[in-house]
């Protein structure tokens, strides 16, 4: 059994949206990128797996250049192999998804684990996506993984609970927060990943389904009123969110 | 034969959700804009408000049946859906996006070679197109994009677009289709509840509270006027990394996303992760001693107070309202 991690490099989530001069992105000035952070649950769970079972953990990224620095930070907490699926352009959801899923095939990975979203264009949809161009079994968002020979038990996050499901290799899992606490990288770790040569390949060709017509800053609304600063404004907040709100 | 659109709808434990009526109601919307022909189809077993579809709009339901579909399964709903999908002329699909429809739709896109957009806040008609709005970069950009594929995937946020009985009376014309052997390889064996409260992904009231809540004990507060206002509780990160709340109940970037018709805020700063899971909130109001408190550059109302004097005195002029 081999292992893929994917991983995406997104800006920091503090970052300030400003709207690039395309008007279809964000302006990449001053902005600091990382590991998405869901991603580092799916690499945690992969290296756990990896203690388990002695197989070995492969990080695939789809991105530039300086989706190397993600893809290092992975290999510095103790993943195997790093391959960079170069992109030229814009890559949609499901033209990600046929890059993984070509990288994924090549590399013989019978499970790959996936963060459940990237916090860059939210889409929520790439492991899914993946796992069906696999054939591959999915559990989406999930927050607790067994596996035992080839058959696995996940616990997924749904409204007011978790659902317990069941299925086999080969599967795709996206991480979801909760489903562990990810290590730091050792000293060591950083040193060996400096050393780790990381393989880059071009991306298959785009096949976008989708397009962007612009990007826009929300609406800013209009800053509300302070009412007081003491319970004596409580009547009043009552009466407009029944008068003017209607919403109790 | 106009083409179809398709919602697909969700049931839980054998009863449609609030958020499949207000996907009936946009599909039936889109469908007029659009020429197309309205359809719903619902996966379980014994599924009691079905009729109600036709109150939103669609006449006609072809509910997908079979003991074992009582519960969700990625693999077996994958293949009805997109089986019902090849066999007839079905151009839109449309989901909620919920846990369900958020696991769901992606899996149909990829079988069908379908373009998929998530959590549509908006869908506006612009030249026979459906132009969606989704938020992205964690709610701090909102991002317009069309679908240029055959078959055409959206899942819509909860709360956002309306529910609305339609007038006169209409029936729902339900389709029975007995499913044999569903494929289980994915299958949900059991579901764990967390205690029997309302989840905050689905109130229409949240009362949240934040590190200014100064204790886990304290949050009794919080508990109290989401029960006389029969909404859920919810939590920042700060509460729930100090281990004072469960995550299922963390709202934002981290959490859940919500947008219920109230949202208040209450020893909460308004960090930008947090905004991000609650912006879209219809009403919100701010507790807060900070006057500066991002928090209240979003909120319709705020009192810039402590806790601990406005929300008992909250809990008392509710009371005697209800
Ligand atoms: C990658 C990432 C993801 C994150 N995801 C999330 C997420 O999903 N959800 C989330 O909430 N946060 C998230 N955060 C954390 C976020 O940045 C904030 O740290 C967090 O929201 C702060 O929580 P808080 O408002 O409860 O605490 P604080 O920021 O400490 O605010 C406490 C507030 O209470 C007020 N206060 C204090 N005492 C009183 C009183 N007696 N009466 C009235 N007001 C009082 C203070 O004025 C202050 O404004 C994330 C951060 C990162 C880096
Ligand atoms: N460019 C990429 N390269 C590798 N993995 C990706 C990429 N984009 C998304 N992913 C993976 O897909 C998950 C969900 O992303 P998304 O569907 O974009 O929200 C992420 O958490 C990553 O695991």
């Amino acid at each position: 059994m081999k292992i893929a991690v994917c991983v995406s490099h997104v800006p920091d989530t503090a970052t300030k949206v400003k709207i690039g001069s395309d008007g279809k992105s964000i302006d990449p000035a001053g902005v600091s990128y990382i590991i998405n952070p869901y991603d580092e649950f799916a690499v945690e769970e992969a290296l756990k797996t990896k203690e388990l079972t002695g197989c070995e953990v492969v990080i695939i990224s789809l991105g530039s250049d300086s989706s190397k620095e993600s893809i290092r930070k992975a290999l510095a907490m103790g993943a195997d192999q790093g391959i960079l699926l170069k992109k030229d352009g814009f890559y949609d959801s499901f033209s990600t998804a046929c890059a993984l899923a070509k990288e994924i095939k090549e590399q013989k990975c019978d499970l790959v684990f996936f963060g459940k979203q990237s916090v860059d264009y939210d889409n929520s949809i790439t492991g899914q996506l993946t796992s069906e161009i696999l054939g591959f079994n999915c559990v989406s968002v999930v927050v607790s993984f067994k596996i035992e020979n080839n058959k696995i038990t996940a616990e997924r996050e749904i409204e007011g609970g978790r659902e317990v499901v069941e299925t086999e290799l080969p599967a795709v899992i996206t991480a979801q927060k909760g489903l562990n606490e990810p290590r730091y990288a050792s000293l060591k770790g950083i040193m060996a990943a400096k050393k780790k040569v990381i393989e880059e390949k071009p991306a298959k060709e785009v096949n976008n389904l989708t397009e962007v017509i612009k990007l826009v800053l929300p609406a800013s609304k209009q800053p509300g009123k302070i009412i007081g600063t003491d319970s004596s404004a409580v009547p009043e907040l009552v009466r407009l969110l029944r008068e003017e709100a209607k919403v109790i | 034969m106009a083409n179809k659109i398709l919602a697909v709808l969700e049931q839980r434990e054998g009863k449609l959700k609030r958020s499949a009526f207000e996907l009936i109601s946009t599909v039936k919307k889109i469908s007029i804009d659009l020429n197309l022909d309205p359809t719903a189809i619902c996966i379980g077993n014994n599924i009691d408000n079905l009729n109600e579809a036709g109150s939103y709009g669609i006449m006609d339901v072809v509910h997908f049946k079979n003991t074992e579909l009582e519960n969700y399964s990625s693999s077996a709903y994958t293949d009805i859906v997109s089986s019902f999908v090849k066999e007839n002329e079905v151009e839109y699909l449309l989901f909620s996006n919920t846990s369900l429809g958020k696991d769901l739709a992606p899996r149909i896109a990829a079988r069908l070679n379908a373009g998929c957009l998530t959590d549509c806040i908006n869908l506006q008609i612009n030249n026979g197109e459906i132009i969606a709005s989704r938020p992205v970069y964690a709610s701090k950009a909102i991002l317009e994009t069309k679908i240029n594929s055959p078959i055409r995937i959206f899942t819509i946020r909860p709360n956002v677009f309306k529910a609305e009985v339609t007038d006169g009376n209409i029936q729902t014309e339900i389709k029975v289709k007995e499913i044999s052997n569903p494929n289980l390889k994915t299958k949900v064996v059991a579901i764990k509840k967390s205690a029997d409260k309302l989840d905050v992904a689905e109130a229409d009231i949240i009362v949240s509270g934040g590190r200014g809540l100064k204790s886990s004990e304290n949050f009794k507060l919080i508990e109290e006027l989401a029960e006389v206002l029969g909404g859920a509780v919810g939590a920042s990160r700060a509460v729930v990394d100090a281990g004072w709340r469960n995550h299922g109940e963390q709202v934002g970037q981290t959490g859940k996303t919500v947008s219920p018709k109230l949202y208040i805020a209450c020893g909460i700063s308004g960090a930008i992760q947090h905004l991000a899971g609650m912006s879209s909130s219809r009403y919100i109001v701010a507790i807060n001693k900070d006057k500066d408190a991002p928090i209240f550059n979003i909120a319709d109302y705020g009192i810039a107070g402590d806790v601990f004097e406005i929300i008992p005195a909250l809990i008392q002029e509710i009371k005697k309202i209800s």
